[in-house]
């Protein structure tokens, strides 16, 4: 990678102001955009900035660690001339490092391998190579409905109290490319969540022994919050350097994006920008896309990188600006409902709004099996109609319904308790596809409407028993 | 040459100094790398660059030098299957150079210098050209690419080559000096000139049952598709590249995801168009500004698409714009204008978004070309909406509405039962309905608009009869009613839902999609003709009739769906009435 010559070093005394996590530095000769800063406070202490907006007259650095006990006389800052960078190697896996990438597990520091920009660089759109490899997670309601396919970002939105992290570490413990043995590796991104949901993780990845393929980086509830912005950067320039160094298919888990969007508000408002919706800056999107679009896969070499950020959409709304643009990006949804989770289901996937785009691209024959489209349109339309009656017999009752609605209804109940209720199971994608047609072979063989009649002959239970 | 040196930096944003003599819009190169930018303001001695490259390690002080020339494209043999950025540098070059990720400060010319076209002039020495003229053609895959005198020059030729020239080789020299080459560079932010613009009257045929039965889009007219996330905007916005009957299609991924150009780049060249028979990709124009890419290259990529455009509809060719998204395009403008600390108008957009939208939209059209031959062509645009939270009150939205001549609302709650494409059938519109009903009913059938105007009524009804379902129950509708129930969810189910991805259905001929309305409403005639006479709903409903109707989509003649409308006929009069 590409990387700015170091220029001399220079060191201003001048802080002028400070608000928020911003200082603004006076008369800041020879700095340039985007830049690092150190900052030594009056106590000796140093901490790490970057270079927002730079005139003649000023230059505002937002700081890492956070301004309290910066004062605006004795404090330095020098800059380095150099963009946020990250020091990587193979040996981080099996790690735990701070939000910027220093190691928090008491072990020495790694021996760098190549030091890398955190910011990274857009991937040529040319360039990308088609993800089409099936992931097979075991959860039913992921592989038959809402396929992962290996280089897809595919964000879970869940809500407060909800079963995200048990989902999330679920998927990294199951999932696997059928018919192959390939290196992998987790680099899991925490930001902003407590020491208790970090430890879930840490301690998931110990009971399945996948700890030594895991790169963990932890910016904590209690650890700077601008730290924050730094830390997806950091660790997707990681898992790059696996990816395409290393030539390991590597799986994000970033959670909580939804801690992620704060850090970035607090920021605006302390730049005293024109805030967009709830106060979220405008340019949210560009920013949450320069994350995103990361995963991948690149032609020509082996690695690619698969993306699971998680988030927690506030008050349950979708239409919030994080799940909103999150959405607008990523490609596609798993969302979790509390209604679900409520009556039992585990996990509480409401399979309507979820949604995988790249679904096409990894199913269908030599990947799972030739009906497996058909069979996922009409569990989605068989269920939707069946959700909708339950909302009539609300109001009118069961019994103002014919039979055929009747059918529908313990269609959708069934639908719920068997297919996507699994607890701890992992099911492989023949097993999900045939309790599916289990499903449906309770519905008129008239009303399956979009599946082909010759995939009914094949795979339809009356028949196969046959 | 103006060269003054920057003054502040704030993200894609650099001011610069000493720059008076500037022209707004001026292309200027700033700081050690080069990087390219336009000058969107100016303010005494300042003037305010939008850098289309990221702008970090640049420094105070470093240089700006002004080119003195406005954004431009390159247009000339070449454009056909190439995929370039915003500001119309070739990819692929890109990446021969930079690898996988586009790293700064590369340039490289928007069409091969290398590439030999074959010129075979029409034009013949001593004759007076003026601007539109045809000079000669060249072949361009199947196209014959037309090399025109470009607008605004003319002249008398005094000599014309024939044979193989790169684009940059002299192929026609004027009598007062002027040199014309294949290549020719036009300022993307000024519409190409044309001699007079033509009511849309004929319809841009896409082969989904929707947009072509009920909401039809014409050649030179506009159309906007808003819709939640998950509603199917690109992928709609894909099938009208796909399958849309324009002889050149322009497609511009702004400011979204990197794997959809993916998606494009591995399908085209696979997919064959119906019509020609001859691969997508060769009548294609990509032209990918993802969201991680920079966002001021983000807001130019749309003039890049359309000023292409106009370069082929003045050849006197049908072209058709995808635009997706125009709200990313807003959204670059609303984040450089926040950056200029401008008064932000509604939702921190600037007041000058729906100027800048219209002006946009406004260069769709069908035109009568500069020139002596009269052509005509046409340039279409449809434009993706992607509205916060689903919500169609946001100024995108409420400002493209304004303009666009086909609104195709897509609907959250559809999409979430899978009903795709998703389009509201309550919510959307065509304004062209008027101006297309005389091609339809010459073309297709003299009965078209009646019976879009009944599939209409229907729909609507439907949703009145939904109101009184959900409030007293199905049971307590009259059999008239529950007929059209009945009927309604045939036109639904059966019509108007069309998988994008089934090998048979996702391009339905015009025909077949008349017959196919035709026979799911006479089942409705049948039976409501029946039922006068005293047969019972269910006698109707126990005929084999409905399973067929719903598998119609996968005939592959229409003389099966023909004779299905027959048998519809014959069974349904020939119930008797049960005692």
């Amino acid at each position: 990678m590409m990387r700015p010559v170091p220029l001399i070093e220079r060191e201003f005394r001048t802080v002028s102001y400070v608000s928020g996590p911003l200082i603004f530095v006076e008369r800041p000769k020879g700095v340039s955009f985007g830049e690092t800063a150190r900052i030594t406070l009056p106590d000796g202490e140093v901490r790490n900035g970057q270079v927002l907006d730079i005139s003649r007259d000023l230059a505002v650095v937002q700081v890492y660690e956070g301004t309290s006990g910066v004062d605006n006389k004795a404090t330095q800052v020098r800059f380095t001339g150099q963009s946020p960078s990250i020091d990587v190697s193979i040996d981080m896996l099996g790690r735990v490092f701070s939000g910027v990438g220093k190691p928090r597990d008491g072990r020495p520091d790694i021996i760098p391998e190549d030091t890398v920009d955190i910011s990274g660089m857009p991937i040529n759109p040319y360039s990308r190579d088609k993800p089409s490899d099936f992931i097979q997670t075991g959860m039913s309601a992921i592989d038959a409905l809402n396929t992962l396919v290996r280089g897809q970002k595919l964000p879970i939105f869940s809500g407060s109290g909800l079963p995200a992290n048990k989902l999330a570490a679920q998927i990294a413990r199951q999932a696997k490319v059928l018919g192959k043995e390939e290196s992998f590796a987790v680099v899991f991104v925490a930001m902003g969540i407590t020491h208790k949901e970090a430890s879930y993780f840490m301690n998931e990845f110990e009971r399945t022994g996948a700890l030594e393929r895991v790169v963990f980086f932890q910016n904590l509830a209690d650890d700077p919050t601008i730290e924050r912005i730094a830390t997806p950067r950091c660790a997707l320039s990681v898992a790059e350097f696996l990816a395409y160094t290393h030539h390991l298919h590597v799986l994000v888990i970033l959670t909580d994006m939804t801690n992620y969007c704060e850090a970035l508000r607090e920021i605006s408002t302390a730049r005293e920008e024109v805030p967009g919706r709830r106060g979220y800056p405008g340019y949210m999107y560009t920013d949450l896309a320069s994350i995103y679009e990361r995963a991948g896969r690149i032609k020509g070499t082996t690695g690619s990188i698969t993306q699971i950020p998680i988030l927690t959409m506030p008050d349950d709304d979708i239409t919030h600006p994080v799940p909103d643009l999150t959405g607008y990006i990523t490609e596609g949804q798993i969302v979790l409902s509390r209604d679900l989770f409520r009556r039992g289901a585990d996990p509480p996937i409401d399979v309507l709004p979820c949604l995988s785009r790249l679904m096409n691209l990894g199913i269908g024959p030599g990947k799972t099996r030739e009906d497996h489209r058909n069979v996922a349109d009409q569990l989605y339309a068989s269920y939707a109609y069946g959700r909708d009656l339950r909302r009539l017999v609300a109001i009118v009752g069961e019994e103002a319904l014919t039979e055929l609605d009747k059918v529908y209804l313990s269609f959708a109940d069934d639908f719920e308790k068997k297919f996507i209720t699994q607890g701890d199971a992992n099911r492989n994608i023949g097993e999900t596809l045939d309790l599916g047609w289990d499903l449906l072979a309770k519905l008129p063989e008239d009303e399956l409407k979009r599946i082909k009649i010759e995939f009914i002959r094949k795979y339809h239970p009356a028949y196969r028993a046959r | 040459m103006i060269q003054g040196s920057i003054a502040r930096i704030s993200g894609p944003v650099v001011i610069a100094d000493g720059m008076r003599g500037s022209k707004m819009y001026d292309v200027v190169h700033v700081g050690t790398l080069e990087l390219p930018g336009e000058i969107i303001r100016l303010e005494g001695d300042q003037a305010v660059v939008q850098v289309y490259e990221d702008t970090t390690g640049l420094s105070i002080g470093e240089p700006v030098t002004n080119t003195e020339k406005p954004l431009s494209v390159e247009l000339g043999p070449g454009l056909i299957s190439s995929i370039f950025d915003g500001v119309q540098r070739p990819l692929p070059e890109l990446a021969k150079k930079s690898g996988s990720f586009i790293s700064r400060g590369i340039s490289a010319p928007g069409l091969s210098r290398d590439t030999l076209w074959d010129f075979e002039p029409k034009i013949t020495e001593g004759t007076p050209v003026k601007g539109g003229e045809i000079l000669g053609s060249v072949r361009e895959y199947h196209f014959t690419h037309h090399i025109l005198v470009p607008p605004g020059v003319t002249g008398t030729v005094e000599r014309v080559r024939q044979g193989k020239f790169k684009v940059t080789d002299v192929v026609c020299e004027l009598d007062n000096g002027q040199h014309l080459t294949l290549l020719q560079r036009w300022p993307v932010r000024k519409g190409r000139p044309y001699a007079r613009k033509l009511d849309p009257a004929i319809p841009l045929i896409t082969g989904q049952r929707i947009f072509d039965c009920l909401f039809p889009l014409t050649k030179g007219g506009t159309a906007m598709i808003p819709g939640g996330f998950g509603t199917g905007k690109t992928v709609s916005e894909q099938t009208l590249a796909k399958w849309a009957d324009a002889q050149v299609i322009i497609y511009i991924g702004c400011g979204e995801r990197g794997n959809e150009m993916t998606d494009v780049l591995s399908e085209f060249p696979e997919l064959v168009d119906p019509r020609t028979g001859l691969p997508l990709i060769q009548r294609t124009i990509l032209i990918a500004n993802t969201s991680n890419m920079p966002v001021a290259a983000r807001e130019a990529s749309i003039y890049t698409g359309i000023t292409m455009a106009e370069y082929y509809r003045d050849m006197g060719y049908d072209v058709a714009l995808m635009a997706d998204s125009t709200s990313r395009w807003g959204e670059a403008l609303r984040e450089v204008s926040g950056r200029l600390e401008e008064m932000p108008g509604e939702e921190g957009y600037p007041a000058y978004l729906a100027t800048r939208l219209a002006a946009f939209y406004e260069r769709a059209g069908r035109v009568i070309c500069l020139g002596p031959e009269g052509r005509a062509g046409s340039v279409t645009i449809v434009g993706a909406v992607s509205p916060p939270g689903g919500d169609f009150s946001e100024p995108i939205t409420q400002n493209t509405l304004r303009i666009a001549g086909t609104f195709w609302a897509l609907d959250t709650s559809l999409a979430y039962r899978r009903h795709f494409p998703s389009v509201n059938w309550i919510k959307s519109y065509s304004l062209y309905l008027d101006s297309v009903e005389g091609w339809f009913s010459e073309k297709m059938a003299p009965d078209w608009r009646a019976l879009r105007d009944r599939t209409m009524y229907l729909l609507q009804k439907e949703v009145e009869l939904q109101e009184i379902v959900q409030l007293v129950g199905p049971d307590a509708l009259p059999e008239s009613e529950k007929a059209i129930l009945e009927v309604t969810r045939m036109i639904r189910e059966d019509f108007l839902q069309q998988s994008a991805y089934s090998d048979t259905d996702s391009f339905c001929p015009l025909e077949k999609q008349y017959w196919m309305l035709s026979t799911i409403l006479s089942y409705w005639e049948a039976s409501e003709e029946a039922m006068t006479r005293g047969v019972s709903l269910k006698q109707i409903s126990a005929l084999p009739l409905k399973a067929e109707i719903a598998r119609m989509k996968e005939a592959a003649s229409i003389d099966q769906i023909r004779d299905l409308k027959e048998k519809v006929h014959t069974q349904i009069g020939a119930l008797e009435v049960e005692r």
